[in-house]
Protein backbone atom coordinates (compact mmCIF):
# COMPACT_ATOMS: atom_id res chain seq x y z
CA UNK A 1 0.00 0.00 0.00
CA UNK A 2 2.20 2.62 -1.25
CA UNK A 3 -0.17 5.27 -0.35
CA UNK A 4 0.05 4.68 3.39
CA UNK A 5 3.60 6.50 3.13
CA UNK A 6 3.69 9.50 4.08
CA UNK A 7 6.71 11.19 2.79
CA UNK A 8 9.64 11.99 4.78
CA UNK A 9 9.18 10.70 8.08
CA UNK A 10 12.56 10.15 9.80
CA UNK A 11 13.20 8.02 12.24
CA UNK A 12 12.67 10.90 14.69
CA UNK A 13 9.52 11.72 13.82
CA UNK A 14 8.33 8.00 14.20
CA UNK A 15 9.63 7.63 17.47
CA UNK A 16 7.89 10.99 19.07
CA UNK A 17 4.67 10.29 17.35
CA UNK A 18 4.46 7.15 19.15
CA UNK A 19 6.11 8.13 21.89
CA UNK A 20 3.59 10.72 22.50
CA UNK A 21 0.59 8.12 22.00
CA UNK A 22 2.37 5.51 24.40
CA UNK A 23 3.32 7.99 26.97
CA UNK A 24 -0.44 9.72 27.27
CA UNK A 25 -2.65 6.40 26.38
CA UNK A 26 -4.41 6.06 29.39
CA UNK A 27 -7.04 3.16 29.38
CA UNK A 28 -5.86 2.23 25.91
CA UNK A 29 -4.07 3.49 23.25
CA UNK A 30 -6.38 3.42 20.16
CA UNK A 31 -8.22 7.37 20.46
CA UNK A 32 -4.90 9.15 21.40
CA UNK A 33 -2.72 7.43 18.55
CA UNK A 34 -5.44 8.25 16.07
CA UNK A 35 -5.34 11.84 17.21
CA UNK A 36 -1.22 11.69 16.91
CA UNK A 37 -1.30 10.37 13.52
CA UNK A 38 -4.42 11.40 12.25
CA UNK A 39 -5.27 14.90 13.37
CA UNK A 40 -1.98 16.10 14.84
CA UNK A 41 1.13 15.25 12.75
CA UNK A 42 -1.63 14.17 9.51
CA UNK A 43 0.68 11.29 8.83
CA UNK A 44 -1.99 9.30 7.43
CA UNK A 45 -6.23 10.12 6.32
CA UNK A 46 -8.71 9.06 8.86
CA UNK A 47 -9.22 6.27 5.87
CA UNK A 48 -5.70 5.07 5.54
CA UNK A 49 -5.31 4.73 9.45
CA UNK A 50 -8.68 2.59 9.36
CA UNK A 51 -7.07 0.47 6.65
CA UNK A 52 -3.72 0.03 8.37
CA UNK A 53 -5.50 -0.75 11.85
CA UNK A 54 -8.03 -3.01 10.71
CA UNK A 55 -5.38 -5.25 9.09
CA UNK A 56 -3.74 -5.04 12.78
CA UNK A 57 -7.11 -6.48 14.29
CA UNK A 58 -7.41 -9.21 11.66
CA UNK A 59 -3.49 -10.36 12.62
CA UNK A 60 -2.35 -11.91 16.11
CA UNK A 61 -0.65 -9.33 18.57
CA UNK A 62 -2.01 -5.99 20.50
CA UNK A 63 -3.47 -4.08 18.02
CA UNK A 64 -1.42 -0.59 18.41
CA UNK A 65 2.00 -2.54 18.86
CA UNK A 66 0.95 -4.39 15.62
CA UNK A 67 0.00 -1.06 13.90
CA UNK A 68 3.69 0.70 15.17
CA UNK A 69 5.19 -2.13 13.45
CA UNK A 70 3.23 -2.14 10.28
CA UNK A 71 3.42 1.92 9.94
CA UNK A 72 7.13 1.59 11.19
CA UNK A 73 8.11 -0.50 8.74
CA UNK A 74 6.44 1.24 5.94
CA UNK A 75 8.28 4.45 6.22
CA UNK A 76 11.74 3.26 7.26
CA UNK A 77 12.04 -0.84 7.18
CA UNK A 78 12.99 -2.78 9.63
CA UNK A 79 14.54 -0.17 12.05
CA UNK A 80 11.35 2.12 11.36
CA UNK A 81 9.56 -0.52 13.15
CA UNK A 82 11.51 -1.22 15.39
CA UNK A 83 12.23 2.55 16.25
CA UNK A 84 8.02 3.40 16.69
CA UNK A 85 7.60 0.23 18.84
CA UNK A 86 10.12 1.81 21.17
CA UNK A 87 8.52 4.94 21.33
CA UNK A 88 4.94 3.22 22.35
CA UNK A 89 6.74 1.25 24.69
CA UNK A 90 9.56 3.19 26.71
CA UNK A 91 7.91 5.30 28.32
CA UNK A 92 4.91 3.22 29.85
CA UNK A 93 7.19 -0.06 30.62
CA UNK A 94 8.99 2.56 32.81
CA UNK A 95 6.17 3.28 34.83
CA UNK A 96 4.38 -0.25 34.71
CA UNK A 97 7.86 -1.36 36.05
CA UNK A 98 8.04 1.64 38.46
CA UNK A 99 5.03 0.54 39.64
CA UNK A 100 5.49 -2.95 39.86
CA UNK A 101 8.63 -2.05 42.16
CA UNK A 102 6.41 -0.26 44.40
CA UNK A 103 4.18 -3.16 44.65
CA UNK A 104 6.87 -5.43 45.38
CA UNK A 105 8.08 -3.40 48.37
CA UNK A 106 5.17 -1.51 49.91
CA UNK A 107 2.05 -3.99 48.72
CA UNK A 108 1.67 -5.85 51.59
CA UNK A 109 1.28 -2.67 53.79
CA UNK A 110 -2.72 -2.74 55.42
CA UNK A 111 -3.74 0.62 53.54
CA UNK A 112 -1.80 -0.20 50.16
CA UNK A 113 -3.46 -3.69 50.46
CA UNK A 114 -6.80 -2.05 50.92
CA UNK A 115 -6.39 -0.01 47.97
CA UNK A 116 -5.14 -2.57 45.56
CA UNK A 117 -7.64 -5.22 46.58
CA UNK A 118 -10.38 -1.98 45.52
CA UNK A 119 -8.37 -1.53 42.56
CA UNK A 120 -8.20 -5.24 41.40
CA UNK A 121 -11.60 -5.60 42.08
CA UNK A 122 -12.24 -2.45 39.56
CA UNK A 123 -9.94 -3.79 36.77
CA UNK A 124 -11.69 -6.82 36.83
CA UNK A 125 -14.93 -5.22 35.99
CA UNK A 126 -13.62 -3.43 33.58
CA UNK A 127 -12.93 -6.74 31.59
CA UNK A 128 -15.86 -7.75 32.06
CA UNK A 129 -17.03 -4.54 30.87
CA UNK A 130 -15.21 -5.06 27.72
CA UNK A 131 -16.20 -8.65 27.37
CA UNK A 132 -19.78 -7.51 27.23
CA UNK A 133 -18.90 -5.13 24.83
CA UNK A 134 -17.26 -7.08 22.88
CA UNK A 135 -19.90 -9.96 23.53
CA UNK A 136 -22.80 -7.73 22.53
CA UNK A 137 -22.66 -7.51 19.00
CA UNK A 138 -20.76 -10.37 18.25
CA UNK A 139 -22.86 -12.94 19.81
CA UNK A 140 -26.62 -12.51 17.90
CA UNK A 141 -25.38 -15.14 15.42
CA UNK A 142 -25.90 -18.69 16.11
CA UNK A 143 -22.43 -19.88 15.28
CA UNK A 144 -20.96 -17.14 17.38
CA UNK A 145 -22.39 -17.52 20.37
CA UNK A 146 -21.08 -21.55 20.27
CA UNK A 147 -18.05 -20.99 18.91
CA UNK A 148 -17.96 -17.86 22.10
CA UNK A 149 -19.40 -20.53 24.82
CA UNK A 150 -17.18 -23.27 23.53
CA UNK A 151 -13.99 -21.10 24.02
CA UNK A 152 -15.21 -20.25 27.87
CA UNK A 153 -16.24 -23.31 28.72
CA UNK A 154 -12.60 -24.93 27.39
CA UNK A 155 -11.16 -22.28 28.91
CA UNK A 156 -12.45 -21.74 32.08
CA UNK A 157 -14.25 -24.63 32.50
CA UNK A 158 -11.66 -27.33 31.57
CA UNK A 159 -8.50 -25.45 31.75
CA UNK A 160 -6.99 -26.79 29.10
CA UNK A 161 -3.86 -24.60 27.56
CA UNK A 162 -4.82 -21.98 25.35
CA UNK A 163 -2.96 -23.02 22.06
CA UNK A 164 -5.01 -26.47 22.69
CA UNK A 165 -7.78 -24.17 22.62
CA UNK A 166 -6.80 -22.51 19.61
CA UNK A 167 -6.17 -25.66 17.43
CA UNK A 168 -9.50 -27.15 18.49
CA UNK A 169 -11.81 -23.87 18.09
CA UNK A 170 -10.08 -21.88 15.27
CA UNK A 171 -10.13 -24.32 12.59
CA UNK A 172 -13.98 -24.69 13.19
CA UNK A 173 -14.20 -20.76 13.35
CA UNK A 174 -12.45 -19.69 10.40
CA UNK A 175 -14.44 -22.86 8.16
CA UNK A 176 -17.82 -21.62 9.37
CA UNK A 177 -16.67 -17.74 8.78
CA UNK A 178 -15.55 -18.55 5.15
CA UNK A 179 -18.82 -19.65 4.77
CA UNK A 180 -20.48 -16.69 6.26
CA UNK A 181 -18.63 -14.13 4.08
CA UNK A 182 -19.18 -13.57 1.20
CA UNK B 1 15.51 -23.18 32.64
CA UNK B 2 16.91 -20.18 33.24
CA UNK B 3 13.97 -17.83 34.25
CA UNK B 4 14.88 -15.50 31.55
CA UNK B 5 14.56 -18.19 28.74
CA UNK B 6 11.22 -19.42 30.79
CA UNK B 7 9.14 -15.93 30.41
CA UNK B 8 10.31 -15.67 26.64
CA UNK B 9 9.01 -19.46 25.55
CA UNK B 10 5.87 -18.24 27.75
CA UNK B 11 5.07 -15.26 26.14
CA UNK B 12 6.62 -16.13 22.75
CA UNK B 13 3.94 -18.59 22.64
CA UNK B 14 1.37 -16.34 23.17
CA UNK B 15 1.96 -13.79 20.99
CA UNK B 16 0.58 -15.25 17.94
CA UNK B 17 -2.63 -16.41 20.15
CA UNK B 18 -3.19 -12.83 21.23
CA UNK B 19 -6.22 -12.38 18.73
CA UNK B 20 -8.38 -8.76 19.29
CA UNK B 21 -5.51 -8.39 21.70
CA UNK B 22 -3.23 -9.11 24.25
CA UNK B 23 -6.37 -9.22 26.96
CA UNK B 24 -6.98 -12.76 25.34
CA UNK B 25 -4.12 -14.46 26.78
CA UNK B 26 -4.82 -13.03 30.32
CA UNK B 27 -6.40 -16.24 31.30
CA UNK B 28 -3.17 -18.83 29.82
CA UNK B 29 -1.06 -16.33 31.48
CA UNK B 30 -2.58 -16.71 34.62
CA UNK B 31 -3.17 -20.00 34.70
CA UNK B 32 0.83 -20.81 33.57
CA UNK B 33 2.37 -18.22 36.27
CA UNK B 34 -0.50 -19.15 39.09
CA UNK B 35 -1.34 -22.67 38.50
CA UNK B 36 1.50 -24.00 36.83
CA UNK B 37 4.47 -22.26 37.89
CA UNK B 38 3.53 -21.07 41.08
CA UNK B 39 5.33 -17.51 40.71
CA UNK B 40 2.55 -15.44 41.79
CA UNK B 41 -0.68 -16.14 44.47
CA UNK B 42 -4.12 -14.99 42.45
CA UNK B 43 -4.60 -12.01 44.29
CA UNK B 44 -1.08 -10.91 43.74
CA UNK B 45 -2.31 -11.91 39.43
CA UNK B 46 -5.12 -9.91 39.78
CA UNK B 47 -3.51 -7.01 41.55
CA UNK B 48 -0.10 -7.14 39.10
CA UNK B 49 -3.14 -7.06 36.46
CA UNK B 50 -4.44 -4.14 37.68
CA UNK B 51 -1.13 -1.86 37.65
CA UNK B 52 -0.30 -3.04 34.41
CA UNK B 53 -4.23 -1.38 33.66
CA UNK B 54 -3.62 2.31 35.58
CA UNK B 55 -0.51 2.43 33.68
CA UNK B 56 -0.59 4.38 30.49
CA UNK B 57 0.62 2.32 27.25
CA UNK B 58 -0.89 -0.98 25.18
CA UNK B 59 -2.64 -4.49 27.25
CA UNK B 60 0.92 -5.99 26.61
CA UNK B 61 2.07 -4.03 29.47
CA UNK B 62 0.42 -7.52 31.26
CA UNK B 63 3.89 -9.27 30.04
CA UNK B 64 6.30 -6.57 31.51
CA UNK B 65 4.66 -6.28 34.60
CA UNK B 66 4.83 -10.02 35.04
CA UNK B 67 8.39 -10.53 33.75
CA UNK B 68 9.67 -8.16 36.23
CA UNK B 69 8.07 -8.87 39.23
CA UNK B 70 9.24 -12.61 38.53
CA UNK B 71 13.83 -11.64 36.84
CA UNK B 72 13.64 -7.88 37.85
CA UNK B 73 14.32 -4.94 34.60
CA UNK B 74 15.83 -7.76 32.46
CA UNK B 75 12.65 -10.11 32.83
CA UNK B 76 10.06 -7.52 32.12
CA UNK B 77 12.29 -6.34 28.92
CA UNK B 78 12.50 -10.31 27.49
CA UNK B 79 8.86 -10.96 28.18
CA UNK B 80 7.56 -8.10 26.77
CA UNK B 81 9.87 -8.41 23.59
CA UNK B 82 8.82 -12.10 23.43
CA UNK B 83 4.86 -11.27 23.86
CA UNK B 84 5.44 -8.18 20.53
CA UNK B 85 8.00 -9.82 18.46
CA UNK B 86 6.31 -12.74 16.54
CA UNK B 87 3.14 -11.07 16.06
CA UNK B 88 4.65 -8.07 14.82
CA UNK B 89 7.58 -9.76 12.43
CA UNK B 90 4.03 -11.07 11.17
CA UNK B 91 2.08 -8.04 10.70
CA UNK B 92 5.07 -6.44 8.68
CA UNK B 93 5.13 -9.62 6.30
CA UNK B 94 1.74 -9.30 5.74
CA UNK B 95 1.29 -5.63 5.25
CA UNK B 96 3.84 -5.74 2.65
CA UNK B 97 3.24 -9.00 0.97
CA UNK B 98 -0.27 -7.36 0.02
CA UNK B 99 -0.09 -4.49 -2.12
CA UNK B 100 -3.52 -4.35 -1.77
CA UNK B 101 -5.51 -5.67 1.20
CA UNK B 102 -7.93 -3.59 2.43
CA UNK B 103 -11.17 -4.97 2.49
CA UNK B 104 -9.84 -8.21 1.13
CA UNK B 105 -12.02 -11.26 1.73
CA UNK B 106 -9.56 -13.27 3.97
CA UNK B 107 -9.00 -9.78 6.43
CA UNK B 108 -13.24 -10.05 6.73
CA UNK B 109 -13.13 -14.28 7.16
CA UNK B 110 -10.26 -13.48 9.79
CA UNK B 111 -12.37 -10.70 11.71
CA UNK B 112 -15.77 -13.17 11.26
CA UNK B 113 -13.34 -16.13 12.79
CA UNK B 114 -11.52 -14.47 15.54
CA UNK B 115 -14.58 -12.32 16.91
CA UNK B 116 -16.43 -14.59 18.81
CA UNK B 117 -13.00 -15.99 20.19
CA UNK B 118 -11.87 -13.03 21.50
CA UNK B 119 -15.21 -12.71 22.42
CA UNK B 120 -15.01 -15.91 24.60
CA UNK B 121 -11.38 -15.30 25.65
CA UNK B 122 -12.11 -11.49 27.25
CA UNK B 123 -14.90 -13.28 29.03
CA UNK B 124 -13.47 -15.79 30.30
CA UNK B 125 -10.40 -13.22 31.36
CA UNK B 126 -12.75 -11.59 32.92
CA UNK B 127 -14.07 -14.61 35.62
CA UNK B 128 -10.56 -15.57 36.48
CA UNK B 129 -9.80 -12.11 37.57
CA UNK B 130 -13.11 -11.86 39.15
CA UNK B 131 -12.44 -14.99 40.96
CA UNK B 132 -9.09 -14.10 41.99
CA UNK B 133 -9.96 -10.55 43.29
CA UNK B 134 -13.38 -10.46 44.80
CA UNK B 135 -12.97 -11.58 48.39
CA UNK B 136 -16.02 -10.16 50.39
CA UNK B 137 -19.16 -8.03 49.73
CA UNK B 138 -17.43 -4.43 48.95
CA UNK B 139 -15.06 -5.41 45.91
CA UNK B 140 -17.77 -7.65 44.21
CA UNK B 141 -20.03 -4.47 44.15
CA UNK B 142 -16.35 -2.28 42.71
CA UNK B 143 -16.73 -5.47 40.07
CA UNK B 144 -19.89 -4.86 39.38
CA UNK B 145 -19.91 -1.47 39.23
CA UNK B 146 -17.41 -1.01 37.25
CA UNK B 147 -18.53 -3.67 34.65
CA UNK B 148 -22.10 -1.93 34.30
CA UNK B 149 -19.99 1.69 33.77
CA UNK B 150 -17.25 0.86 31.65
CA UNK B 151 -20.27 -1.59 29.76
CA UNK B 152 -22.77 1.02 29.51
CA UNK B 153 -21.38 4.43 30.00
CA UNK B 154 -18.36 6.53 28.19
CA UNK B 155 -16.68 7.18 31.49
CA UNK B 156 -12.94 6.84 31.68
CA UNK B 157 -11.51 3.84 32.72
CA UNK B 158 -8.70 5.81 35.05
CA UNK B 159 -12.10 7.37 36.66
CA UNK B 160 -13.37 3.50 37.68
CA UNK B 161 -9.67 2.17 38.71
CA UNK B 162 -9.12 5.08 40.84
CA UNK B 163 -12.74 5.33 42.52
CA UNK B 164 -11.89 1.33 43.37
CA UNK B 165 -8.71 2.25 44.75
CA UNK B 166 -10.38 4.85 46.90
CA UNK B 167 -13.40 2.51 47.42
CA UNK B 168 -10.91 -0.66 49.06
CA UNK B 169 -8.48 1.94 50.87
CA UNK B 170 -11.49 3.80 52.80
CA UNK B 171 -13.86 1.06 53.35
CA UNK B 172 -11.69 -2.37 53.83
Amino acid sequence: MQHNRAPGLSHKDLFLGFFEAGVLGFGGVLPIARRVVVEKRRWLTQEQFNELFSLCQSLPGANMVNFSFAFGARNQGLSGAAVAVLGILAAPMAIVMVFGGLYARYGTLGPVRHALAGLAAAAAGLMLGAGLKIAGPVLRQGRNIGIAAAVFVLVVGLRLPLPLVMLLVLPVSLVLAARAVK
Amino acid sequence: MNILAQLALLFGKLSLMAVGGANATVPEIARQVVSVRHWLTPAQFAQLYAISNAAPGPNVMISTVIGAHVAGVAGGIVATLAMILPSGLLVIVVSKGFERHAGARWQKVARAALLPITAGLVLAAALVLTMQSVSGWLTACIAAGCAVLSWRSRLHPLWLLGGGALLGLLML
